[in-house]
C-alpha cells in the first residue's frame, strides 16, 4: 500500500466543490471535535471556515503551545549544485534556462559551512537540482560528511532516491528529508514536468514513504502552494502527512507550505494563494495534525512570517540565499526564486523573541559515538 | 502543626532532596526564566533534553540557565529505541551532566508514549553502568516491576499523555503502582495544574515532574510557586493521613450489631 492508493480513492472526487458546500455550522462542529477526520480538515479548509479564522486561530495557537512550546527551530538551506535535467516549468533550475551552472566542490562546501555556521546556525538542509549523474547520492552524502563537524543536524532536499540512497545519506550524516511532491493532481503533474526524471509521479509520490523506510528521523512533504487548487493540494499535502504519521510513528512527519515566488523563467502559478489563504491552510492543518511539524520558508515576508509565529509555525529558515556558493558570497549564480524575507539570523531571532518565542538552534545530533560531543 | 519537609526528605539514588517538585526546561519563551522557576518552585531537580543541549556552544545554550543547586536529570529525548537511548546516556555523562538519566524511548511521534520494553532494556543496560536511572513509563505494574528489577531508581507513571495537561487519568493505575512498587514513584506528563499534583501527591506518589503545565502557564513563575506549594500540602496530607470516606448511607446511630456488646 503506498499513498498513492490514498490519492486513487479521491479519483474522481469533486474536493473543491465539496469544500464549497460546507456551512458554518459544519465549520463549528468540526472545530468542537477533539480529532479530526479527512472530511473535517476539508470543512477547516472550505470557504465558511474563511469566516472563523479567528476561532480557528486560538485553537491552532493552543495545539502548538501544548505540544510544541513558544520555540521555532531555525535552519537555512546551502545549495550545492544547481544542475538539472529536469524542465519543471515553474523553476529557476530548469535545465532549458539559460542561467550559470555550478556545483559546489569540498572546498566551497567547507567555505558555505564555515560562513554560515558563524552565524550560530545548527540544522542545515542541503539542496541540489535534479542532476543524479553529477550531483550524485554518494556527492551529496560526501558533502554531508564535510559539514558535520559544523552541523549537528542536516537535511536534504535533493532529487527523489531509492531506499538504499537514503540509507547511505544516513549513514553520513543525513537525518531528515524534504520532498515536495510540487502538486498531487496527477495529470497537472503531467504538464508541469514535460521532461526529466522528475517526470515520474509515483516514484516522487513514494520517496517520503522510501525516506520512512530508510529510518530519516524526520520526513518533511508539502505541495507548491498556486500550481492547482490550493484547497486541493493542502487537502493532499496533510492527508499525505497523515498517512505517513500513521504508517511510520516512529518518524516526525512536517509538512512545508511554500507559496509560488519570481523566478528565472515565465511561469504564472494558476491559483493565487492570498495572505488569508495560506493562513487558513496553516490552522487548518495544524487542527487536523497536532503534532505535524509546520515550515514556513523565506519565500513569505518577513512581516507575514512574524505573525504566523503563534499560529502553529514550528520551524523557520533564516540567513537564506537560493544561490550556490551563495553564503560565502563567492557566487554569480542565479538563486533558485527570490527569497521575501532577507533578515539575518540574529535579525529573525530578535522578531520570534519580540513575539515571546524562542528561537532553537539545536534539536538533535547523530548518535554515533560519545567522541562526537566536545566535553 | 506545619509539617516539617527536612524530616521528610526524599532519597533516590542515594541522594536526599528536600523538594518533591522536578521540573523542566522545555517549551519556555525564553529559558532565562527558568532560574526563576526553579527559585519560585523550590525544586532542586530539573529535567533536560540533550537532544537541544549544545555542548559546544558557549551561549544561548539550555545549562546556561541552570543554577548551579539544580540536580541535572539529563533526558533520553528523541531515542526511538532502547540503543539510541543508551547512547545519549553516554553522551550525557561523557558531556558532564552527572550520572543521573530520565530515561524516554519514544517510537510514536503521534500520542508520544513511552515504549515499555524497550524502556526496560535501557534501564537494565544503564543502571549496570552506575546510572540512577529513572524511567518514564505507562503506569503499567509488569512494566514497572521489570524497571525495579532492571535497577531504576525511581519509576516516572504518566498522570496523561505528555504535554497534555489533562491532569491524573491514570490515577488507578497510579496507586497500584503506590502500592506495590518498592522504588519511588514520581508522576511524569499530564499533570496540568496544582490541584492534580497536590492530588497525586495526597494519594502517596513520592514526587511529580511538571513541565508542560509551568511553561506553557501565563505566568510561569507564579505557576511554579503554585506547583511548589501544592506538591508540598499534598505530601502533607498523605503523611497526616486523611480520616476515612464514607461510602454510602450515614454512620449509624444505632449500628446493627450492637446488641453484640449487650450480651
Amino acid at each position: 500500500m503506498s499513498f498513492l492508493r490514498v490519492v486513487q480513492g479521491y479519483e474522481g472526487a469533486d474536493i473543491p466543490g465539496a469544500a464549497q458546500a460546507v456551512t458554518e455550522a459544519d465549520v463549528r462542529r468540526a472545530l468542537e471535535k477533539p480529532v479530526l477526520g479527512p472530511d473535517e480538515y476539508l470543512t477547516l479548509l472550505s470557504p465558511a471556515a474563511a469566516g472563523l479564522l479567528e476561532a480557528m486561530a486560538q485553537r491552532a495557537n493552543a495545539l502548538s503551545v501544548q505540544h510544541f512550546g513558544r520555540t521555532i527551530q531555525l535552519f537555512t538551506p546551502l545549495y550545492l549544485s544547481n544542475h538539472c535535467t529536469n524542465q519543471c516549468v515553474y523553476c529557476g533550475f530548469n535545465a532549458r534556462n539559460d542561467i550559470a551552472r555550478t556545483m559546489l566542490d569540498e572546498e566551497g562546501i567547507l567555505r558555505e559551512g564555515e560562513a554560515i555556521a558563524a552565524s550560530g546556525l545548527k540544522q542545515l538542509l542541503l539542496l541540489t537540482g535534479d542532476a543524479p549523474r553529477r550531483a550524485s547520492a554518494e556527492y551529496i552524502g560526501q558533502a554531508a560528511r564535510t559539514l558535520r563537524d559544523f552541523f549537528p543536524s542536516l537535511g536534504v532536499e535533493v532529487f527523489a532516491m531509492r531506499e538504499e540512497e537514503y540509507a547511505h545519506l544516513l549513514r553520513c550524516g543525513v537525518d531528515s528529508l524534504t520532498l515536495f511532491q510540487e502538486t498531487y493532481n496527477r495529470s497537472l503533474y503531467a504538464a508541469l514536468h514535460p521532461a526529466g526524471p522528475k517526470r515520474d509521479y509515483t516514484f516522487r509520490l513514494d520517496a517520503p514513504e522510501r525516506g520512512c523506510r530508510a529510518g530519516m528521523r524526520l520526513v518533511n512533504v508539502g505541495a507548491l502552494l498556486g500550481l492547482d487548487d490550493w484547497r486541493r493540494d493542502a487537502f493532499f499535502t496533510g492527508m499525505h502527512a497523515r498517512y505517513l504519521q500513521k504508517k511510520y510513528p516512529q518518524t516526525d512527519v512536517a509538512v512545508s507550505l511554500p507559496r509560488m515566488r519570481p523566478h528565472a523563467g515565465a511561469f504564472q502559478p494558476a491559483s493565487l494563494v492570498g495572505d488569508r489563504e495560506l493562513v487558513q491552510i496553516l490552522l487548518a492543518l495544524r487542527i487536523f495534525l497536532p503534532r505535524c511539524g509546520i515550515t514556513i520558508s523565506t519565500r513569505e515576508p518577513a512581516v507575514l512570517r512574524d505573525h504566523l509565529i503563534p499560529l502553529g509555525v514550528t520551524r523557520m529558515s533564516a540567513g537564506v540565499s537560493t544561490a550556490v556558493g551563495g553564503h560565502a558570497g563567492e557566487t554569480e549564480s542565479v538563486g533558485q526564486f527570490e527569497i521575501s524575507d532577507p533578515r539575518s539570523v540574529e535579525e529573525v531571532c530578535d522578531a520570534i523573541r519580540r513575539r515571546g518565542y524562542q528561537p532553537v538552534f539545536k534539536d538533535w545530533e547523530p548518535l554515533d559515538g560519545v567522541c562526537a560531543v566536545a566535553v | 502543626m506545619e509539617h516539617d519537609n527536612n524530616n521528610d526528605p526524599l532519597v533516590i539514588g542515594g541522594s536526599v532532596l528536600q523538594s518533591r517538585l522536578f521540573v523542566g526546561t522545555g517549551k519556555y519563551g525564553s529559558d532565562a526564566v527558568i532560574p526563576e522557576v526553579c527559585r519560585a518552585s523550590g525544586s532542586q531537580v530539573i529535567t533536560v533534553a540533550l537532544r537541544r543541549v549544545d555542548m559546544r556552544a558557549a551561549t544561548g545554550n539550555v545549562m546556561q540557565h541552570i543554577p548551579k543547586h539544580m540536580r541535572l536529570l539529563p533526558n533520553t529525548s528523541g531515542a526511538r529505541d532502547a540503543e539510541e537511548a543508551v547512547r545519549i546516556a553516554r553522551l550525557a555523562r561523557a558531556a558532564g551532566c552527572g550520572n543521573w538519566i530520565k530515561i524516554e524511548v519514544i517510537s510514536d511521534s503521534r500520542y508520544l508514549l513511552p515504549d515499555g520494553y524497550q524502556t526496560a532494556r535501557a534501564t537494565e543496560i544503564l543502571a549496570k553502568e552506575g546510572f540512577v536511572v529513572l524511567p518514564y513509563m505507562n503506569p503499567d505494574l509488569y512494566v514497572a516491576r521489570d524497571l525495579e528489577n532492571a535497577g531504576a531508581a525511581a519509576v516516572m507513571p504518566l498522570g496523561a499523555p505528555i504535554g497534555t495537561n489533562r491532569g491524573l487519568r491514570t490515577k488507578e493505575m497510579i496507586g497500584i503502582l503506590i502500592e506495590e512498587i518498592g522504588v519511588p514513584i514520581v508522576v511524569d506528563a499530564g499533570i496540568g495544574r496544582p490541584s492534580e499534583a497536590c492530588e497525586a501527591m495526597e494519594m502517596g506518589a513520592d514526587a511529580c515532574l511538571v513541565n508542560t503545565a509551568i511553561a506553557t502557564a501565563g505566568d510561569p513563575v507564579a505557576m511554579a510557586m503554585a506547583f511548589g506549594a501544592a506538591v508540598r500540602a499534598g505530601r502533607q496530607a498523605f503523611l497526616a493521613k486523611a480520616g476515612p470516606v464514607l461510602c454510602g448511607g450515614a454512620d449509624a446511630s444505632s449500628p446493627l450489631t450492637g446488641f453484640l456488646g449487650e450480651a
